[in-house]
């Protein structure tokens, strides 16, 4: 290994580790921002963090091991899924052919923990939570591999480093229409698997309206610490595999592609902040439609492609 | 209502002219009067040397007609529940306070105090139902009152509503108090609705003592219940916003809540206007210029309130939320009784200010808002219409002040006498029924808040909706827990 792919390591590591969550903090900016307020610190998050891992915690009688389960399978999942996504410059740490699946399956592994602790609890909120989770993620997982198929056939390679590598801006050359759908589906998905408006509210204290808030209520201290660390490298994951693809894989060298990255996350983060800035929340009974609608719109870029 | 002793708002009568019929008498007079389009105001007991008596004061709104009537049950009275739902929840409360057994009553739960363990709780029966229970402790800084939810899936076959949990026993602590003390009560009934019922209080101890407030304190008593109106609906229209997270409507009517809150302190030194209201006029005068430039002000609010719901009403995000959710029909409305913005949204247009005015509505009354759908959105609607109307009400009022005093001597109420006295709180219809005893004291004193009987309205608008909707739903008619338990 030489110097230069160890630094490159290092960066990435460290930028997967540290930066997730700034990102909620610059969503919340964005929003406090168009509301019109001053807005909470970016660092907010980590001041959080801190604050929650010196706590101590308070556990359902019902609960059991799988209850400590669910923050710490849902963090690792995403980081790990998170060493698979190329950083600054590529490949990824972690990379092999079909490594795509591996991506979806470590998202999934989380999900299923955090279910699993949910219901664990015994608490009907949770387990309706958790019954709501499920429901939607039967929609957002099969529109999630249509897109990585998109991007897999428009570039010909099966690993996440090679897809968003090099391959990439000749794929947007020629298979700009495909990518760009592929694109917007990737982003709804990324607003639907990390909760934010129009499928889920972040911000609300209401119960019975939350889908992915609800099944955490009752974690608290070092697990919830974990809880909403986990939350934003699954942000950090989704965002960057959008910025990369919209950057087009840009940045050969370690300065311009961390400085790419950085700010294809800030902008992705902008998205999300100004998306929740300008819509309702949908009824929940509407969350199907708009996830069915990303898968639709995945399908017709492959069609676009196989044509 | 030919049996009945007619009574006009904010005024009272000699307890001995209110005619006692005989148990059966009074429930089929009750029953025809409901029968025919009449609404049960209050409906109050209290005991006596001959037992229990009850007194009904009943609403004829489309006359503008109110009147009274009594009765000495014993201890049973044959049930009116299941022909008139409305009548059911007084029947209840009647049997919780004083022992008067409604027979036949479809279901004789308590309305306020806990329910006996060994009662079982309501519930269906099947393999795939379940049940959610929300409360009495809430996620959010809200009033308490437990929620139980019959579910299938997502969907809702029923919602039960079990409150209580507020009791202090406002209607004994008014009726061991007096002056000042009391009206401080009043002003704490619910504690956004000071300025309502404090107007209640001060205009029922006004009619007992036989004075009437000067015309220069009932148009600031007026100007300070819309502020009051305009002050919650659009806190109101900002907490619907904000729970379909619609957030540019969310925070900035949340903002402009405050103006209305800072208007009320420039006219009393209190963001909620307590302390504004006194028997015999208002505490504080308003001179020309502060006058000019509260309306100043105010005006200029209205413009960003209309800006920023017009936003909320017109976002198809938001509207996919709020239409058709929720929806009561206008013959549940009218079954159920229910009173204010809830109502006016299904189409009954009942209205204090109109049907029965007092004060200054005498001279001016500002148009009844109405929708017709029975939603969210016509709940918000109603809201929005009638914060404009309150508002150009409220600039009409400060620039038309009437001159003279803003505060005359009131004496002590005058033993033996009944006053009844409704206002349009924000809410909807308050009625406080007051009868005066020795030394200046209350011997009876009843207190009705809207949510007495909007409770009942937000649990069928429930059913067959989605259980992820019940927050929003609640929103839209944001009751009073302590209204409700007193």
């Amino acid at each position: 290994m030489t110097a230069h792919a160890a630094l490159r390591a290092l960066l990435q590591v460290a930028l997967l580790v540290v930066l997730p969550p700034l990102l909620p903090g610059i969503v919340a900016r964005v929003k406090a921002r168009v509301a019109g307020r001053q807005g909470p610190p970016l660092l907010q998050l980590y001041f959080d963090l801190a604050r929650l891992v010196r706590k101590g915690e308070v556990k359902s009688r019902t609960a059991g091991p799988v209850f400590h389960l669910g923050p710490v399978v849902g963090a690792a999942g995403a980081l790990a899924a998170g060493l698979l996504v190329p950083g600054p410059g590529a490949p990824a740490l972690l990379s092999f052919p079909g490594d795509l699946f591996l991506l979806t399956g470590l998202l999934a592994a989380g999900r299923f923990a955090t279910v699993l602790a949910a219901l664990d609890t015994g608490s009907a909120f949770e387990g309706m939570g958790a019954a709501r989770e499920v429901t939607f993620a039967s929609l957002a997982e099969p529109a999630l591999f249509v897109c990585l198929l998109v991007l897999s056939r428009a570039t010909g390679e099966l690993s996440l480093s090679g897809v968003l590598g090099p391959a990439l801006p000749a794929a947007w050359a020629q298979w700009a229409p495909a990518l760009l759908l592929c694109a917007v589906a990737l982003f709804v998905l990324a607003l639907a698997e990390n909760a934010r408006i129009p499928v889920d509210d972040p911000t609300t204290h209401l119960e019975l309206t939350m889908i992915h808030e609800v099944m955490v209520l009752d974690h608290s201290g070092p697990d919830f610490a974990l809880v909403l660390y986990g939350a934003a490298v699954k942000l950090y994951v989704f965002g960057a595999l959008l910025a990369r693809l919209a950057l087009g894989g840009t940045g050969r060298g370690i300065l311009p592609g961390a400085v790419g990255l950085l700010a294809g996350l800030a902008l992705f983060a902008g998205a999300v902040g100004l998306v929740e800035s300008s819509m309702a929340r949908l009824r929940l009974v509407r969350v199907p439609q708009l996830l069915v609608g990303a898968g639709v719109l995945s399908l017709f870029a492959f069609v676009l492609l196989v044509r | 209502m030919s049996r009945l002793l007619p009574i006009e708002n904010g005024t009272a009568v000699a307890v001995a002219e209110v005619p006692v019929l005989a148990p059966l008498a009074f429930q089929a007079l009750l029953g025809e009067t409901l029968e025919a389009g009449g609404r049960l105001v209050a409906y109050a007991g209290e005991r006596g040397p001959q037992g229990v008596r009850l007194t009904a004061l009943v609403a004829d709104d489309a006359a503008g007609r109110l009147g009274l009537a009594a009765t000495l049950p014993g201890d049973s009275l044959p049930s009116l529940a299941r022909e008139f739902p409305s009548v059911e929840r007084f029947e209840r409360a009647l049997f919780e306070e004083c022992g008067v057994r409604p027979e036949g009553h479809p279901w004789l739960k308590p309305v306020r105090e806990s329910l006996p363990d060994d009662v079982p709780l309501y519930a269906m029966q099947g393999e795939a139902l379940h049940e959610v229970a929300v409360g009495p402790v809430h996620a959010g800084i809200i009033e308490p009152g437990h929620f139980r939810f019959q579910c299938h899936g997502e969907h809702v076959f029923h919602l039960e509503i079990q409150l209580g949990y507020q009791r202090r026993g406002v209607e004994r602590l008014l009726e061991a108090a007096n002056g000042a003390r009391a009206l401080a009560l009043a002003e704490s009934i619910a504690g956004d609705t000071a300025i309502g019922h404090g107007l209640a209080h001060v205009a029922a101890v006004e009619a007992l003592a036989g004075v009437e407030a000067p015309p220069r304190a009932q148009a600031l008593r007026a100007v300070a219940l819309e502020l009051e109106r305009l002050a919650n609906h659009v806190g109101d229209l900002g907490a619907i916003a904000g729970d379909v997270g619609y957030l540019p409507s969310a925070s900035y009517l949340g903002a402009l809540r405050a103006e209305y809150l800072n208007a009320l302190a420039e006219l009393c030194g209190n963001r909620f206007g307590r302390g504004l209201l006194v028997p015999g006029g208002v505490r504080f005068d308003l001179d020309p210029a502060e006058a000019a430039r509260l309306a100043d002000r105010l005006a200029g609010a209205l413009a960003k309130v209309r800006d920023a719901t017009r936003l909320l009403l017109r976002s198809p995000s938001a509207r996919n939320r709020t239409d058709g959710t929720g929806a009561l029909t206008r013959s549940l409305c009218d079954e159920l009784g229910l009173v204010g913005p809830c109502a006016r949204a299904c189409g009954a247009g009942r209205d204090v200010r109109r049907d029965h005015p007092a004060g200054h509505y005498r001279q001016d009354r500002p148009p009844v808002a109405s929708a017709e759908s029975g939603d969210v959105y016509a709940r918000a609607l109603v809201r929005l219409l009638e914060t404009e109307r309150s508002a150009q009400f409220v600039d009409r009022t400060l620039q038309l002040l009437p001159d003279g005093p803003a505060r005359l001597p009131c004496p002590p109420p005058a033993p033996g006498r009944l006053a009844a006295s409704l206002v349009e709180g924000w809410r909807g219809e308050l009625a406080h029924l007051v009868g005066s005893g020795e030394g200046g004291r209350f011997a009876r004193y009843a207190v009705k808040d809207p949510s007495f009987h909007d409770w009942a309205g937000l649990a069928q608008a429930l059913r067959g909706e989605q259980i992820s909707d019940f927050p929003l739903c609640n929103k839209s008619f944001n009751l009073s827990y302590a209204g409700h338990d007193l």
